[in-house]
């Protein structure tokens, strides 16, 4: 089931007495979700993500703007008209119902020519237990489940009604470090073999890069960028979507263009194509730093972080936006200082131009 | 350390003190008193241990009086209240405008004077020769005959007092249900409307569960307090609730302590035991039923 | 396409059955706050309505045109209501201290200082919070009647003076002060009864101005004990005053008078209860006494 929205606008009306100090959660949302798809809304707290997926679930209703699944118009529709299934942060397992009873419970409710028998629906919550492997667990209390078994009942609650979409709201918050990896993965098999279309919201970009068809990412209640995660990250449009993704961040310095080429020090960086000459912010990715005793950018040396497969040089420069520089190479390089400076070319590819005051992409 | 030991008694000192003298010596002497037969309060003497008293008290008929008036009490305020006061929390949980003018204003009985108050109610539903009071007024309004809430037929005597007792125990239950509710997270809310669950389902299945504790908690001092119920009919029918035929447990064992009728600890004494007994047993009945009905 | 028309259906149908519970459910709160305010209401529009006009009213009119003030005099100087504010006053005032200060000293004791036998001590003291009142109340009576304590001051405040159930609360509240402010104060040479005094109270003080307030309001409304301990009218307390008023002030059926003295009594408690409202009714949900 694909879900479209359309010109989607959520507001708040403001906390004092002014009415006029609304908030935007949500502004003008418009883009289209492929069937079948896992989808991935990310961005920093307060960035109105959990909004739209309030929105899409139809537990909060749209200031204005269109809702689709599929060519049904669903805007209006109470969130149990609509066929979704919704898995929520801290899990809103009924405490006092055992695993079977609480994977039963939505289809308990279900009315008219959809009733089920007893059996029936011990058969469904059966199946939407096997599929999230807790079927030995159905006669448990949620209490005496582990945050990862939580989650499992959590999704098989939401899977049970055969939604046309299943909606998580920071689905691995909750978990330690090695459940989260576990269970993204978990996500992951779960969506690929039931095939429905799935959108997840997370704060944490490596989650969603790591599981996502597509990410999107959102800022301020504003829709930065749509795209499969290998190219938003190669590819950001502006220098918030490229400061957000990747861990170490991208290194961020001030530099200008000037006769077709960047410059941050003294010797020109690389070539920049079609670029005016003007002040810019130069992002560069940690692993786009080459060891290079001749090159361009000149750094304070700080320390080595041997990570095993890599090392990080930790560095420091006055133009960078950071207190420190970071870059990773390969660890068969040795990095030796002069008089305590380290220098570095850059692989251009890796390297983002920005305009000073929009922040928007430069390309070349 | 002997120092430091020394000193925490010395801070403890005052408590245990009047614990002592008002708490536990009392607690024993009760147990003595109880089986002291033909104790003379004046020469404090009596004639020897027995059962004596306690079949006094069983056989009086003011005590029994007494007993039916307590039981009858209970059984009715304690559903109605609790049931009225889970009507109007959930009413209050679920607004937004008005709710703490609703709040404050349901709380006022709870800092009034019993006596006091109990006083108005009185005038309400007296009638008198001189007036019929505002109630029945209202009763005549709608073709209803007139009736003596206060020194009339025992039913409507009855009444009165249920009705003020509930007036008076309402705020405790509404409060601590209000809040009761209001623990109760969001999400869950949310998962079921996501589910489609009706609202009469989600009460029944989600919010009354998670609930339940609270209630079961009510309905335990519920009764602990209706068993107690004294003032609330002194405020009504006045000190002397043998003659209205109103008497309460309590007000059986003050009466036999002091007053008009008093002067009998030893009685008194059996009374308060019998009352504790009662208490305690219907305590754990209570426990018992909560224990296979209060989730986690 | 039909599938909206059903959907449409849906949607309006819901709104209505929205709209139609939220106005029963205004419906209800209202009816039951006319319910608890009536009473009040009742017993100021009958303290200002004159005897006479009171007494011709067959039916009980539910307005007054010429509000009186002289219930309120004759309150005050028929039968001794001030006498008997004045005792309250006194009771309340000194149990209340009295109270604090026992009841500090022990939850200090029981959540900061080491001593053999502590947890034995203290489970002993829970333990007591179940013994209901009237079982030793009777003992109590006899206890002050032997001391000759009866129709004093003395005799009314002894038995209140402990609370388990506070001292309970307080050392619950004492326990959240971190540990290291206290060995802090040991560093410095700060002996116990200036740390309590100096460090802990003032932490503390939310909780125990909880208490003074609960413990106020449960002294202005006594009634058994000292109806128990006092037959002397001078020594009678707000409660009992009341009581006496109604059985023997005013004769018996002037009850503009006796509703105005019930107006008296009441506003202390009610200007308190609408000052600290949220601190009275968080601390009554914390352990409410009041079934």
């Amino acid at each position: 089931m694909k879900v479209v929205l359309q010109n989607l606008t959520k507001k708040f009306p403001g906390r004092g007495k002014n009415k006029t100090d609304e908030v935007i959660a949500v502004n003008d949302f418009t883009f289209e979700i492929p069937d079948g798809k896992l989808i991935g809304l990310l961005g920093p707290s307060g960035c109105g993500k959990s909004t739209c997926l309030n929105l899409i679930c139809g537990l909060l209703r749209p200031t204005s703007g269109k809702i689709y699944f599929g060519e049904d118009d669903v805007t209006d529709l109470p969130p149990e008209s609509r066929g979704v299934g919704m898995v929520f942060q801290n899990y809103a397992l009924y405490p006092h119902l055992t695993v079977k009873q609480n994977i039963m419970f939505p289809l308990e409710n279900l009315k008219g020519d959809k009733k089920m028998t007893k059996q029936a629906m011990e058969a469904k919550a059966l199946e939407a237990a096997k599929l999230v492997q807790i079927d030995m667990l159905m006669d448990r209390k949620p209490g005496e489940l582990s945050g990862g078994q939580q989650q499992r009942v959590a999704i098989a609650r939401a899977l049970v009604k055969t939604p046309r979409v299943l909606l998580l709201d920071e689905p691995l918050s909750n978990l330690d470090a090695r459940l989260r990896l576990q269970t993204r993965e978990e996500i992951r098999r779960i969506q690929t073999e039931t095939g429905v279309t799935t959108i997840f919201v997370t704060h944490d970009q490596e989650e969603a890069m790591s599981i996502s068809d597509l990410i999107f990412v959102m800022k301020l209640g504003v829709l930065q960028q749509i795209g499969m995660p290998q190219d938003v990250y190669d590819d950001p449009v502006n220098l918030f979507v490229a400061k957000f993704l990747g861990t170490p961040p991208i290194n961020v310095f001030a530099g200008r263009v000037k006769g077709q080429k960047l410059y941050i020090d003294d010797l020109p960086l690389i070539d920049v194509p079609g670029v005016k000459d003007q002040e810019v912010w130069a992002g560069i990715r940690p692993e786009g730093f080459i060891l290079d005793e001749q090159g361009p950018l000149v750094c304070r040396f700080g320390a080595v972080e041997v990570m095993g497969r890599d090392i990080s040089v930790v560095s420091y420069h006055d133009a960078c936006q950071s207190p420190t520089v970071r870059s990773i190479i390969d660890a068969d390089n040795h990095v030796l200082p002069l008089e305590g400076k380290v220098r570095f070319s850059v692989k251009p590819h890796k390297v983002h131009i920005f305009n000073k005051e929009t922040e928007e992409r430069i390309r070349f | 350390m002997d120092y430091k030991n020394n000193k925490a008694w010395l801070y403890l000192l005052p408590a245990i003190i009047f614990l002592g003298c008002f708490m536990v010596y009392p607690l024993i002497d009760v147990f003595v008193y109880s089986f002291e037969e033909g104790y003379n309060s004046a020469s404090q003497t009596s004639f020897g241990l027995g059962g004596y008293n306690y079949s006094y008290v069983l056989h009086d008929p003011y005590f029994m009086q007494a007993v039916k008036n307590t039981f009858l009490l209970v059984v009715i305020t304690v559903p109605l209240s609790t049931g009225l006061a889970l009507l109007i929390s959930v009413g209050l949980s679920s607004i937004d405008k008005l709710k703490n003018l609703f709040q404050t204003i349901y709380f006022l009985p709870y800092v009034t004077n019993t006596l006091a108050v109990g006083l108005v109610f009185m005038i309400l539903f007296k009638k008198t020769p001189y007036s019929d009071g505002l109630m029945n007024a209202l009763i005549k309004f709608f073709g209803g005959t007139a009736v003596d809430f206060i020194d009339g037929p025992y039913w409507a005597k009855m009444l009165v007092l249920c009705l003020y007792t509930i007036w008076i125990v309402m705020p405790f239950k509404i409060l601590l249900l209000t809040s009761a509710l209001a623990s109760v997270r969001e999400d869950y809310y949310n998962a079921a409307k996501v589910d489609g669950t009706s609202r009469w389902r989600t009460f029944y299945k989600i919010t009354l569960p998670m609930i339940s504790p609270t209630i079961f908690y009510l309905v335990i001092t519920g009764f602990i307090g209706a068993f107690k119920v004294y003032s609330d009919a002194v405020a009504l029918f006045g000190t002397n609730l043998n003659a209205s035929e109103m008497n309460t447990i309590v007000g059986y064992i003050y009466d036999m302590l002091y007053g008009d009728s008093g002067g009998y600890p030893s009685y008194a004494s059996a009374a308060a035991i019998i009352l504790f007994v009662i208490v305690l047993t219907i305590t754990c009945i209570n426990m018992l039923v909560s224990e296979k009905h209060v989730h986690y | 396409m039909d599938k909206n028309v059903d959907y449409d259906k849906i949607r309006s149908s819901a709104a209505a059955r929205r709209r139609t519970i939220r106005i029963i459910t205004y419906i209800l709160l209202a009816f039951w706050a006319v319910i608890v305010l009536f009473p009040f209401y009742w017993m100021v529009l009958t303290s200002v309505k004159s005897y006479s006009a009171y007494s011709s009213e067959y039916v009980p009119k539910l307005y007054t045109l010429n509000p009186t003030f002289q219930n309120y005099v004759d309150a005050f100087t028929a039968v001794n209501l001030s006498r008997y504010f004045l005792n309250t006053l006194i009771f309340t005032v000194i149990t209340t201290a009295a109270m604090i200060l026992v009841i500090t000293l022990s939850a200090y004791a029981f959540a900061r200082m080491e001593f053999r036998g502590k947890d034995t001590l203290f489970t002993f003291f829970l333990a007591l919070m179940m013994i209901p009142n009237e079982l030793v109340i009777i003992t109590n009576f006899t206890t002050i009647t032997n001391l000759g304590l009866r129709n004093t001051f003395t005799g009314l405040i002894l038995p209140s003076i402990t609370s388990v159930f506070y001292i309970y609360l307080l050392r619950e509240n004492f326990l959240q002060v971190p540990d290291e402010l206290y060995y802090a104060a040991k560093v410095d040479g700060t002996s116990d009864l200036k740390y309590l005094w100096k460090v802990m109270l003032p932490i503390c003080k939310p909780t125990i101005i909880t208490i003074i307030i609960l413990k106020v309001i449960e002294c202005w409304n006594s009634y058994v004990w000292p109806r128990l301990i006092t037959d002397d009218a001078n020594y009678f307390l707000v409660s009992n005053g009341i009581q006496e008023i109604r059985e023997n002030g005013f004769g018996r059926e002037n009850i503009p008078a006796m509703m105005a003295a019930v107006v008296a009594i009441s506003i202390p408690l009610i200007v308190l209860f609408l000052i600290f409202r949220k601190k009275i009714m968080a601390g009554v949900s914390r352990g409410g006494i009041k079934g």
